[in-house]
C-alpha cells in the first residue's frame, strides 16, 4: 500500500501499464485457455455495455414504440425528440423547465468548488510538507480519518452552521460543503506528491529569502501540473456526481443536475416517458463520460490515488 | 479520535509562560495562516459535529435541536422501529454480498486482464467507465432495464420466453439482488483498477520461482500472489466498505426505499428523520449508529496499519 501511495505523482499508478512482453511468444493464438479468457471477458464488456446501449437507444424512440417492449431493437427513425423535451420542458415535479436548469446550476456549483477546493488542499499539502508546524501531522491524520465518517453524521450540525452563516439554501453553501469534504483526499493527493519533489529546491529558494507564497506560486505551483490533473479530474466527477449535498445545502432554485433529474423520473406526474427519462439521464451523464474518455489514463490515475488513502 | 485534537488547543493552558507561546503561535506563520482552513475542517466539521450529532442523539430534539437529555430513549425506539431493523438488515446482506463479489469479480477481471491479452486498454476502458457516472444515472438505467413490463422481462417475453422472470425491482424478496445487479456494474471495475495495480506490485521473481518449482498458476495465485497482495486487498476492504455504510444515491434512484419498505437503508432513514420526519433526535442516533459502525470497521484497520510502529507512508 505504501509503495502504492508514492507511485501517484509521476510514476504510472497502475503500477507499470503492461510491462513490455519479454521475448517473441510462439504460440498458436487459439489456445483453449486464451478462448476462456476472452470469452469470460467479452461477457463481462457486454455486461458493462448494456446499459449505455439501452440508455442510448431508448432516448432515440418514440414512445409507441417503447410500449411495443423490445429494449434490444434499434430505434425505427431515430429522433431527438426526447433529448430536446428532456433539455427544455420535461416537468421536475414542480416546475417544467427541463435539465438546462440543473445543468448550469451544476456548472456553477463544479468550476468554483473545484477550483477552491484543489487551492486549498494544495496549500495544506505544501504546508504539510514544506513548513511543518507542532500539530500538524495530527490535523492531517484527523483529517484522513475523517474522511470515512459517513457524511451523515457531519450534516444536521452543518446545516446549522450554513443556517448562521447565512448561506444555507445558495450556491456558497454547497461549495464550501464540497470544499470542505474534497479536501481529505485532496490534500492527500498534493502532499505526497509534495513529498516526491527534491527538497533541495526548496531549501535553495529558502535561502535565497523567498517566502511561504512566493516558494508556493513560483517554485511549487509550476512543477504540479501532472497533480493537478489528476484533483481535477478527481473533482470535476466527484462534484458532478454528488446528490447529497446538493439537495441538502443548494436549495429548491439551485438543485444541480443529478437532483433534477432524479426528480424527472422519480417525482413526475402522469403516465412515465421512458424516453424522456433514458434522454435525461445520458444528458447527466454525458460530462463525467467527456472526462472519463478525454483523460483516459488519467482517470486511472485519479481513481488509483484516490484509493490509497493514509 | 476527538481527544487527540484537545491538546492542539493548549495555547491558552501555556499563557503565563510568554516564550512558549510567542513560539507556539508565530512559528511558522504565514504556514498555519495558510493552514487555517484545514484546521477549522478539522476542528469544526470531523471534530465537532461528530460530537455535537453524538451529544444531540442523547436528547428528545423534534424539529429543532433544542431537547432535554433522555439517555438512550432515542436508541430504544431505534431499535423498535420496524423500519430501522429492515434497514440495517438489507445494509448487512447488501453490504456482505456487495462486498464479496467485488472482491471477487474485481480480482478475476484483474487476473484475467494481467494475462498479456491483447485490447487490454479497451477491455479496462469498458470496465471502468461505470465509476465515472453518479449512482443517480446508475440507479435510473437499472431502473428502466429492470423494468417489469417494459424492461429485460417484458422483452424476452415479448420474444416468446414466454415464461421468464426477471422482476426483481418489484418484489420484495428480490429487490437486493437488483441493487447488487446495479452496484456491481458501478464499482466492480474500480475493484479491479485496485486489484490490477496489487497484482503487478508483485514481483516478476515470484513468478519464475513458482514455475521452476512447477506450482500451477491458480495455486501460486491463491498460495502465494494474494497473501503478498494483503495490502491492497485491506485498502480495497476499507474502501468498499465505508462506500457502502454511506450507500443513499444508489436506493434513491433505483428504488427509492421500495416495494414497501424492503429496500430501505440506514443512510435513507437518517435523511427522511433528519429533513422530512421532524425528528431530529432519531436521525441523529441513526447517524451515530453508522458512525459506530464504521469505527468498527476502522478502529481494526489504523491499529493494524498504524498502531505497531507509528510508521507512516
Amino acid at each position: 500500500m505504501s509503495q502504492t501511495a508514492t507511485m501517484t505523482g509521476s510514476a504510472p499508478v497502475a503500477s507499470g501499464e503492461v510491462v513490455e512482453a519479454r521475448g517473441p511468444r510462439p504460440k498458436p493464438f487459439f489456445t483453449p485457455r486464451k478462448i476462456i479468457i476472452y470469452s469470460v471477458l467479452v461477457m463481462f464488456s457486454l455486461y458493462y455495455l448494456f446499459p449505455l446501449y439501452v440508455m442510448v437507444v431508448t432516448s432515440l424512440k418514440t414512445m409507441p414504440e417503447i410500449r411495443f417492449g423490445n429494449i434490444f431493437a434499434l430505434p425505427q427513425a431515430p429522433n431527438f425528440d426526447a433529448w430536446v423535451k428532456a433539455w427544455t420542458s420535461a416537468c421536475t415535479g414542480l416546475t417544467c423547465q427541463g435539465l438546462s436548469p440543473g445543468f448550469w446550476n451544476s456548472v456553477k456549483i463544479t468550476i468554483p468548488s473545484t477550483i477552491v477546493s484543489i487551492f486549498i488542499a494544495a496549500v495544506n499539502g505544501y504546508a504539510l510538507i514544506n513548513w511543518r508546524f507542532k500539530g500538524s501531522e495530527i490535523f492531517f491524520a484527523i483529517l484522513i480519518f475523517g474522511s470515512f465518517i459517513p457524511y451523515q453524521v457531519m450534516l444536521y450540525p452543518l446545516v446549522m452552521i450554513t443556517r448562521e452563516m447565512g448561506i444555507f439554501g445558495s450556491l456558497q453553501a454547497v461549495i464550501l460543503i464540497h470544499t470542505v469534504f474534497g479536501m481529505p483526499i485532496l490534500t492527500l493527493l498534493f502532499r505526497n506528491y509534495f513529498a516526491s519533489l527534491p527538497q533541495e529546491l526548496f531549501k535553495a529558494a529558502r535561502v535565497d529569502g523567498a517566502g511561504f507564497w512566493r516558494i508556493f506560486f513560483e517554485i511549487m505551483l509550476p512543477m504540479s501540473l501532472p497533480i493537478f490533473v489528476v484533483a481535477l479530474i478527481l473533482q470535476i466527477t466527484g462534484i458532478w456526481n454528488d446528490f447529497l449535498f446538493g439537495v441538502v445545502f443548494a436549495g429548491t432554485q439551485n438543485y444541480p443536475m443529478t437532483v433534477q433529474l432524479n426528480n424527472i423520473v422519480n417525482s413526475a406526474q402522469g403516465t412515465p416517458e421512458y424516453n424522456v427519462n433514458m434522454a435525461a439521464t445520458v444528458l447527466t451523464g454525458l460530462v463525467p463520460l467527456t472526462v472519463y474518455f478525454v483523460s483516459g489514463k488519467w482517470f486511472v490515475r485519479g481513481v488509483a490515488a484516490g484509493a490509497v488513502k493514509g | 479520535m476527538a481527544d487527540t485534537a484537545v491538546p492542539l488547543e493548549a495555547g491558552a493552558e501555556t499563557a503565563h509562560r510568554p516564550g512558549l507561546l510567542k513560539r507556539i503561535l508565530f512559528h511558522n506563520l504565514p504556514a498555519k495562516i495558510a493552514a487555517l482552513p484545514m484546521m477549522a475542517t478539522v476542528l469544526v466539521v470531523f471534530v465537532g459535529c461528530t460530537i455535537w450529532t453524538v451529544y444531540y442523539s442523547f436528547t428528545n430534539s423534534k424539529l429543532l435541536p433544542t431537547g432535554k437529555f433522555v439517555g438512550f430513549d432515542q436508541y430504544e425506539r431505534l431499535f423498535q422501529t420496524s423500519r430501522w431493523n429492515v434497514s440495517v438488515t438489507n445494509l448487512v446482506a447488501y453490504g456482505a454480498m456487495s462486498l464479496v463479489f467485488t472482491l471477487v469479480i474485481g480480482f478475476i477481471l484483474a487476473v484475467l486482464i494481467d494475462q498479456k491479452i491483447r485490447f487490454e486498454s479497451a477491455f479496462r476502458t469498458i470496465m471502468l467507465y461505470p465509476f465515472a457516472l453518479s449512482f443517480i444515472v446508475t440507479g435510473l438505467v437499472w431502473q428502466w432495464i429492470m423494468n417489469p413490463t417494459l424492461g429485460l422481462q417484458g422483452t424476452l417475453r415479448n420474444l416468446g420466453w414466454s415464461n421468464f422472470s426477471f422482476d426483481w425491482i418489484a418484489n420484495p424478496r428480490m429487490v437486493l439482488f437488483a441493487m447488487l445487479i446495479a452496484g456491481l456494474w458501478h464499482g466492480t471495475g474500480f475493484c479491479m483498477v485496485l486489484m490490477l495495480a496489487g497484482l503487478r506490485g508483485v514481483d516478476e521473481e515470484v513468478w519464475k520461482a513458482a514455475r521452476v518449482d512447477g506450482i500451477p498458476t491458480w495455486r501460486t495465485y491463491v498460495s502465494i500472489v494474494i497473501p503478498m497482495m494483503r495490502g491492497v486487498l485491506i485498502t480495497a476492504i476499507v474502501i468498499l466498505g465505508s462506500g457502502i455504510v454511506r450507500l443513499y444515491d444508489l436506493v434513491v434512484a433505483l428504488t427509492n426505499g421500495g416495494p414497501g419498505i424492503s429496500s430501505e437503508v440506514p443512510a435513507k432513514y437518517v435523511f427522511n428523520y433528519m429533513f422530512s420526519g421532524g425528528n431530529i433526535g432519531q436521525g441523529l442516533a441513526a447517524a451515530t449508529m453508522m458512525l459506530l459502525t464504521v469505527l468498527i470497521i476502522m478502529v481494526p484497520w489504523a491499529y493494524l496499519e498504524f498502531g505497531g510502529k507509528g510508521k507512516r507512508t
